[in-house]
C-alpha cells in the first residue's frame, strides 16, 4: 500500500514563500533601506553622501518639536484607539438587539467603511471652515469659543473626531461579528441565571469579546499611528503651532517636502522602534488577559 | 474610391512618422487650476510651433509635490528633462552639484541667443549661481500685493493703505463698517521673506546665502518683531483675520467680503477676477515707513524651470527650443495676461505696455511696477537650504504669536535656533 505523505521539506516553504517574498520586498528590504538611510547626510538627488553614525538621531531626539509631536502621537493614538473601540462596541451591541430593519442598520453603519482617509479629512475640514462650516457655525452658538485654526485643544478634538468617525464602521463590522459568534445556549444559560442585561455584558459578553477586542486594539493603535495621516494632512496640517502633527506627517514634511532623506528616516526608524515596542507590550502584557 | 484610400492611407502615414520623427520632451510642473490650463496651452502652442520636438507638460501637483516626483524620478534615474522648482527649493536643486544643467550653459551649447539683461531686474539674478551664471529659467514670477475691496474701502470712506500706518489710521474705520480688515494667505513670504526685501533688511549671512552654504538667518531683528508685535495687536483688535495656513482658506474670506483687503500673490489676479462678484484693485505691498529704507522692491516668488542633466543632446536641443519659444516676448505676453504672473523679460513688458494691455486693465501692472522699484542691496533674492522646513518652522511660531502661546520675542528666538540647526544641517549635507 502506498502512503500518502508530502515530501516533509519543500511544499511547506513553497507556501509560504509568497508571503515571505512580498514581506521581503514591501517590508524588509525598505526598512532596510531606512536604516541605512538614518546614518547618512545624502543631499537629495543622491549626487554625495557620507556616513554620520548617530548625527541624525541626535538632531531629532534634541529638537523640542519632535518631542511634542512624540506626546501627541501617543495621546492621539490612546484617545483613537479607546474612543473608536468604546462607540462601536456599544453600537455593536445595540445593532445586535434590533430585530426588525436589522440589515438596514447595519449596512448603513458600516458604510463609512468606505470613505477615504484624505476624504474623511476633507468633510472635516468642510465641516470646521470658520467661514462656512456647519458645525463651526453649531459649536460656537452653543456659547463656546470654538476656534480650531487658534485653539490647539479645538485642532486636537477635530482630527480626533474625524479620525474617530472614520475607524467606528470598521470596529462596528468585527465586534458585530464577534457577538453573532456568541452561542445562544450561553446567552440563554446566563439570563435564566443573571437579570440584570447590564451584569450579563460585563460577565459573560465582553469576556467572549476580549479576542475581538485585543485584535481591534491593536489594529485601531497601527491605524491611530500611520492611516490618520491623510486626515491630518488634509483638514490641519499639523497646526496650530505643530499641536497637532503626528510623528509620521513630520516624517512627510521633512522627508517628503524638505527633502531631509537623513532626517526623515532616522524619524522613521525610531517610530519604527516605538511601534514595535508598543506591540511587544501589548502581546505580553494584555494579551494575557484574553481567553480564546 | 481608390484614390480616397490611397490619399488617406497617406495622410496616415505621413501622421505617424511625424509623431515618430518628434523628439519627445517632458515637463513636470506644479500649475493646477486655471494655471494649469494655460500651461496646456503653452505647450500646445509650441508643439504647433514646430515639429522637431514634441513637449508633454505633466501636473504634479503643488510645488512640494512637483519637487519630491523629481527627486524620486531622478534617483530612479528616470527624470522629465523640465522640472518647476520653487523660490524655496531652488537652493536644494541647485546645490545638488550635477543635477541639472544650467539653464544659460544650455542655451549657450544649442546656439540661442542669450543676455542675462534681456531680463526684468527682478528675476535676473534669483536663480543664479554666485557668478551670475543662471542656473534655472525663470517661469511663473509673481510678487505679493495688495488686494482690495473697492465698496468696502468706499463704504468706510478710506484711501488704500501704501503704508502700515495708513493701515493702522483706516483698520478701525472697516471695523465700523462691517469689515476685517486684513488677510493674508502666506506668513513665511509675505511676512518674513519680502518684509525683509521691502525695508531692504538682509535676510542671512553670506549674501543672503549665495556665497556660501555656511550661513546663518537674520530673522531675529527689531524690525521684523515689531511688526509681528503689531500683526498681533491687530487681531485682538479685530482688524486682521486669519483662517488658517491654508492659502485659500484666506483668500475665501477676500472673496466672500469678509475681509476688505487681502496680501496674495501677483498670480492669484487671473483667478480673482473669475471668482469675485465685486470689483477690486491692486496696490504695493505695505511698508512701515522709518524702517529700515523702504520702499524698496520685493522678491520675485514663484517658480523657476530647470533641466534635468542625464538626457541626450537631441533632447536637451529640445529643452533649448522650448526655453526660446518660452522667452519670446508674445509668449511671455500671454502668460502674463492670463494669470498675472509677471513678464521676465524687457521685451515682453514693453510689448503688453505697447499693446494698451495697462490701459485697459492698470491693476495688472502693479506687480511689475513693484518689481521694478528702486532695488538696493537686499533685494536681488536669497538661497537658503532647507528652507523648506525654515517656513515650516515659521508657520508654527507665528500660529503661537497669534494664539497667545508665546511671545514675539521667544517665537523669534526659537525661529532663529531652529532655522540655524537646519541651515547647519544643510552645510554639513552638501558643502563637501
Amino acid at each position: 500500500m502506498k502512503r500518502v505523505q508530502f515530501e516533509h521539506s519543500a511544499v511547506p516553504y513553497l507556501f509560504v514563500a509568497p508571503q515571505i517574498l512580498i514581506i521581503s520586498i514591501f517590508f524588509l528590504w525598505p526598512a532596510a533601506q531606512a536604516l541605512y538611510q538614518s546614518f547618512l547626510l545624502e543631499d537629495a538627488f543622491g549626487m554625495s553622501s557620507q556616513f554620520v553614525w548617530f548625527r541624525n538621531f541626535e538632531d531629532v531626539l534634541s529638537s523640542s518639536s519632535w518631542s511634542r509631536s512624540a506626546i501627541f502621537t501617543v495621546v492621539f493614538s490612546v484617545l483613537v484607539s479607546v474612543l473608536s473601540i468604546a462607540i462601536s462596541l456599544f453600537l455593536a451591541v445595540r445593532a445586535d438587539e434590533v430585530i426588525r430593519g436589522a440589515k438596514s442598520y447595519k449596512t448603513l453603519l458600516m458604510w463609512g467603511y468606505a470613505i477615504a482617509p484624505p476624504v474623511a479629512g476633507l468633510l472635516g475640514n468642510m465641516l470646521f471652515n470658520p467661514l462656512m462650516g456647519d458645525l463651526y457655525f453649531a459649536f460656537n452658538s452653543f456659547g463656546f469659543e470654538f476656534n480650531h485654526i487658534e485653539n490647539a485643544n479645538d485642532a486636537a478634538f477635530v482630527v480626533i473626531l474625524i479620525a474617530v468617525w472614520k475607524q467606528v464602521s470598521v470596529n462596528f463590522i468585527f465586534f458585530l461579528s464577534g457577538l453573532q459568534g456568541i452561542p445562544k445556549s450561553v446567552q440563554e444559560a446566563a439570563t435564566l441565571d443573571c437579570k440584570s442585561p447590564e451584569r450579563r455584558f460585563w460577565t459573560i459578553t465582553f469576556p467572549l469579546l476580549a479576542p475581538t477586542t485585543f485584535f481591534l486594539l491593536v489594529i485601531n493603535l497601527t491605524y491611530a499611528f500611520f492611516e490618520t495621516f491623510g486626515i491630518i494632512d488634509v483638514s490641519t496640517k499639523g497646526a496650530p503651532g505643530g499641536s497637532t502633527a503626528t510623528l509620521v506627517y513630520k516624517v512627510y514634511v521633512d522627508g517628503f517636502l524638505g527633502a531631509d532623506m537623513g532626517g526623515s528616516a532616522a524619524q522613521s526608524v525610531l517610530l519604527m522602534i516605538m511601534v514595535s515596542i508598543l506591540t511587544v507590550f501589548q502581546f505580553r502584557f494584555i494579551e494575557r488577559k484574553v481567553h480564546y | 474610391m481608390f484614390r480616397k484610400t490611397l490619399m488617406a492611407a497617406a495622410a496616415v502615414f505621413a501622421l505617424g512618422n511625424a509623431a515618430e520623427a518628434a523628439t519627445e520632451i517632458t515637463w513636470w510642473h506644479a500649475m493646477d487650476g486655471a494655471l494649469g490650463g494655460v500651461v496646456d496651452q503653452i505647450a500646445a502652442d509650441f508643439n504647433a510651433s514646430q515639429s522637431e520636438y514634441h513637449l508633454v507638460a505633466v501636473n504634479k501637483g503643488g510645488y512640494e509635490d512637483t519637487m519630491t516626483a523629481g527627486i524620486a524620478a531622478f534617483r530612479a534615474k528616470n527624470q522629465p528633462n523640465i522640472i518647476q522648482i520653487f523660490d524655496a527649493g531652488a537652493a536644494t536643486i541647485i546645490n545638488a552639484k550635477g543635477a541639472v544643467k544650467p539653464v544659460q550653459d544650455l542655451l549657450e551649447a544649442n546656439n540661442v541667443n542669450f543676455d542675462i539683461n534681456d531680463y526684468i531686474p527682478g528675476v535676473r539674478y534669483f536663480y543664479a549661481d554666485s557668478d551670475g551664471k543662471m542656473i534655472g529659467m525663470p517661469f511663473n514670477s509673481s510678487t505679493p500685493l495688495l488686494y482690495y475691496n473697492k465698496e468696502a474701502l468706499a463704504k468706510a470712506g478710506v484711501d488704500v493703505p501704501k503704508t502700515w500706518q495708513e493701515f493702522e489710521a483706516a483698520a478701525p474705520k472697516l471695523k465700523e463698517a462691517g469689515y476685517t480688515a486684513l488677510a493674508q494667505s502666506h506668513s513665511p513670504w509675505i511676512f518674513f521673506e519680502n518684509f525683509m526685501s521691502r525695508h531692504n533688511l538682509q535676510m542671512a549671512t553670506g549674501n543672503n546665502g549665495y556665497d556660501s552654504t555656511d550661513v546663518e538667518i537674520l530673522y531675529n531683528n527689531d524690525a521684523l518683531k515689531d511688526h509681528w508685535q503689531h500683526v498681533k495687536d491687530w487681531k485682538d483688535a479685530g482688524y486682521y483675520g486669519y483662517f488658517g495656513r491654508a492659502w485659500g482658506a484666506n483668500q475665501d474670506a477676500f472673496v466672500q467680503q469678509n475681509v476688505a483687503m487681502w496680501i496674495g500673490s501677483s498670480g492669484s489676479f487671473g483667478g480673482l477676477r473669475k471668482s469675485t462678484q465685486f470689483d477690486f484693485g491692486t496696490s504695493t505691498l505695505p511698508y512701515w515707513e522709518n524702517v529700515g529704507d523702504a520702499p524698496k522692491s520685493t522678491f520675485i516668488g514663484g517658480a523657476a524651470l530647470f533641466a534635468f542633466s542625464g538626457h541626450d543632446s537631441a533632447e536637451d536641443a529640445g529643452v533649448a527650443e522650448f526655453f526660446k519659444f518660452l522667452t519670446k516676448p508674445e509668449t511671455q505676453y500671454y502668460w502674463h495676461k492670463e494669470t498675472g504672473y509677471v513678464p521676465i523679460t524687457n521685451a515682453a513688458y514693453d510689448l503688453a505696455k505697447k499693446d494698451g494691455y495697462y490701459n485697459e486693465s492698470p491693476d495688472a501692472e502693479v506687480g511689475i511696477q513693484q518689481l521694478s522699484e528702486e532695488g538696493a542691496e537686499w533685494t536681488k533674492g536669497y538661497r537658503l537650504g532647507f528652507y523648506v522646513q525654515i517656513r515650516e518652522v515659521i508657520y508654527r511660531e507665528v500660529d503661537k504669536i497669534l494664539n497667545g502661546e508665546e511671545t514675539v520675542d521667544a517665537a523669534f528666538a526659537t525661529i532663529e535656533e531652529e532655522a540655524n540647526g537646519l541651515l547647519k544641517r544643510f552645510n554639513d549635507t552638501y558643502s563637501n
